[in-house]
């Protein structure tokens, strides 16, 4: 007889191995991106919303939100990724001599304003989806916990019904 | 399957009104819709996949499989475009259309919108024209829709609007903060601001509750129901009747004629199978640019350039709206997060400026997602960076934008047809589109933004930026309209006053495509009104299985 004290310990336990499965890398980090690119894609992310009081891109979840895309929605944009982190990398060690995710924060600024100028399209392309993810709705992955929309002053959840039990309409004496 | 007496194809504003009116007159009706029948449960509050912002695809249709459309740009290049793209110019499929998920203005056009001809003489390359039926024909029709789909609102605060015998069922929804900051500078600039008419319930109405005022507004079904489009009044009606039977997933891919007249449709239903519609009249609303492909696809011997094409007029004057108007920043909060956010209008540059055909009205723009404002930051904000990053937590909370429908000038050559080599999931050939609105339009666009820039700096704004553009394309998207002309003349019209087709008096196109010219204003309402029209006729003219001469 298993009793319910015993059932609940056992569950927890299964449920701790499982975790440690996943985080031991058996699966892979991202659906699309190999770990080299997601690290190439965090350093341009990073650059495009950088952290201050308030999280990076990639901290906010933003290379979820694209990696998971690339295989569904953005299926159409698999080869610019993968030729534009290439090439941004390539540029990275041109200038530096570093891999893009080495380079020091002040290098890889120089070099993500260089790719903006050299390499229009595939910045652009990041440029939109970085904010998308940061931006848009938690349920993509992106916007981690709201914060983007914490950080802009919004209610989340939402307080629904206020306007109908207006406490500030009316004088005030 | 059993002979109906009328098949409506497309459940719409029009539509929906189309099978409700002939259902409760006693006709027995199908109506065949090719997405789905969502619910205020569909709302799902995503940013980024909403009938607004498609970034992730279209809520409510069409998906981006198999369902391309072709757009010719200046140079002659054809594009293959999906439904999530701009140059698409979606509006939703879904039972309801574009009601389900819109943003609900529903203004009426203002009698010299009828008459824009008359009024102003067409621009050299233009098609402007008079409309065959004036604003005092539409009215009675107006106040149905008014009554029966359930409009908020007050245009007490204005003169420019053409007669009326009531008010609207519903005051308005109190003011949010952009009204109380807008209202004050329109007066000082002697114009004559008002509460926006909008097919939203301010108080119970039609035996659903009031708005609750949320984020999630133009471009999602509304959670609590409170906004009101064919897909909560009119068609539930038509149900009730029982006269009436909605088949949803259903494609129609062809009208068939018989001796010249309409004789039924074929449709593809949810499983791939092809199945036939027998009726004595058929009705056409799938929106202007469905409308005319359907017509086109529809050839046989008789016709073989399509129904109603014989001086090929299908398709031409394709028109939406050229939507120009200016964000202003503020040094204090503008921002009350409080819903729909459209609140407050001006109709006083619609019409009357010397040099120009027209205008539009100006109005405050629905309530922001944070999405929407990556790119409407000040002028000379980086695109990227911590300083974008910053930007967006000075500006989301302190900005309004203010923007207008222009009404366009319609030409022959801005139109669609189909295209010759792309075909859609069901192998019919896709909508194409060709040529553009006249170049007028865009002074005109030009003319509004810098008004809508006044009114937010008598207002307050310490910067704004203009947004004017000269688009390359119809921008037709969900204010679609006029390439299934309404006119007396066969040669240079598609269909009659009473919306059907010349040459075959039992086939009606009934919905936008039948506008002349589209207002100023965004079209439902007149959508509706019209459909209220023409079904009155249409049922008025009915005798047994065919019409009275």
């Amino acid at each position: 007889m298993v009793t319910r004290r015993e059932f609940m310990a056992a569950s927890a336990m299964a449920g701790a191995a499982f975790a440690v499965g996943c985080t031991r890398g058996r699966r892979k980090q991202w659906e699309f991106l190999s770990e080299a690119e997601g690290r190439t894609l965090t350093a341009i992310c990073d650059q495009i919303i950088p952290a201050d009081d308030y999280p990076s891109a990639s901290q906010a979840g933003v290379l979820t939100y694209i990696d998971r895309q690339l295989v569904r929605h953005f299926r159409r944009f698999q080869d610019d990724y993968r030729k534009g982190l290439h090439e941004a990398n390539q540029l990275s060690r041109k200038q530096c001599g570093l891999d893009l995710a080495a380079a020091s924060p002040p290098q890889q600024l120089a070099i993500v304003t260089a790719l903006s100028q050299q390499n229009t399209k595939f910045f652009e392309l990041m440029r939109t989806h970085t904010l998308q993810g940061y931006y848009g709705a938690p349920r993509h992955g992106g916007n981690r916990d709201a914060v983007s929309w914490r950080m802009l002053g919004l209610d989340e959840p939402p307080l629904l019904g206020r306007a109908q039990y207006d406490l500030t309409a009316g004088k005030r004496s | 399957m059993n002979r109906v007496n009328a098949v409506v194809i497309g459940a719409g504003a029009a539509g929906g009104i189309v099978a409700k009116e002939l259902s409760t007159a006693g006709l027995s009706v199908v109506l065949l819709e090719r997405g789905k029948w969502n619910t205020a449960n569909d709302c799902r509050k995503d940013d980024l996949r909403n009938q607004r912002t498609t970034i992730l695809g279209n809520a409510f249709g069409p998906d981006d499989e198999g369902n391309p459309r072709v757009w010719v740009d200046a140079a002659g290049t054809a594009h293959t475009v999906l439904p999530s793209e701009g140059s698409y110019q979606n509006n939703a499929m879904c039972v309801g259309g574009g009601t389900l998920s819109y943003g609900a203005q529903a203004w009426r056009y203002l009698p010299q919108d009828f008459r824009m001809r008359s009024t102003y003489g067409a621009p050299e390359g233009s098609s402007l024209e008079d409309w065959p039926i004036s604003y005092d024909d539409l009215e009675p029709f107006y106040e149905k829709a008014e009554y029966e789909i359930g409009i908020s609102g007050d245009y007490s605060g204005t003169p420019f609007h053409g007669p009326r015998r009531r008010d609207l069922p519903m005051p308005p929804l109190p003011p949010n903060r952009e009204f109380e900051i807008l209202e004050p500078a329109a007066r000082r600039l002697g114009l004559h601001p008002f509460h926006i008419p909008m097919a939203r319930n301010s108080v119970p109405y039609n035996g659903r509750g009031p708005c609750m005022r949320c984020r999630w507004c133009v471009g999602f079904a509304c959670e609590v129901d409170a906004k009101n489009g064919s897909q909560n009044t009119v068609i539930p009606t038509a149900l009730a009747t029982g006269n009436c039977t909605l088949h949803i997933n259903a494609m129609v891919t062809e009208i068939l004629t018989d001796r010249g007249r309409a004789r039924g449709v074929v449709w593809i239903d949810e499983h791939g199978h092809r199945q036939e519609q027998l009726s004595d009249v058929v009705v056409v609303s799938a929106c202007a640019i469905e409308s005319a492909r359907l017509l086109l696809n529809s050839k046989s011997r008789l016709f073989p350039n399509g129904l109603g094409n014989r001086y090929d007029q299908v398709g031409r004057h394709l028109q939406g709206h050229h939507y120009t108007g200016a964000v202003g920043y503020f040094d204090f909060d503008t921002y009350d997060d409080i819903g729909p956010g459209a609140s407050i209008a001006i109709s006083d540059y619609n019409h009357g400026t010397p040099g120009l055909c027209g205008g539009g009205m100006l109005a405050n723009e629905f309530i922001r997602l944070p999405i929407h404002m990556l790119d409407r930051l000040p002028d000379g904000t980086p695109r990227w960076g911590l300083q974008h990053k910053q930007a967006m937590r000075t500006w989301h909370r302190r900005s309004i934008v203010i923007m207008g429908p222009t009404q366009q000038i319609p030409t022959a050559t801005g139109r669609v047809t189909v295209d010759p080599a792309v075909k859609d999931q069901w192998g019919l050939p896709v909508a194409r589109f060709e040529g553009n609105v006249h170049p007028h339009t865009f002074e005109i666009g030009e003319v509004q933004a810098q008004r809508a820039a006044a009114w937010l700096r008598e207002a307050g704004a310490i910067s704004t930026s203009i947004g004017a553009w000269k688009p390359t394309l119809v921008s037709a998207g969900q204010h679609q309209a006029g390439t299934c002309r309404m006119g007396d003349d066969p040669c240079g019209s598609v269909v009659n006053k009473n919306c059907q087709i010349h040459d075959i008096d039992n086939l009606y196109v009934i919905d936008g495509s039948v506008h002349v010219t589209n207002g100023g204003f965004n079209p439902v309402l007149t959508i509706m009104a019209n459909a209220y029209r023409a079904s009155d006729a249409l049922v008025r003219n009915w005798k047994g299985t065919q019409f009275r001469s």
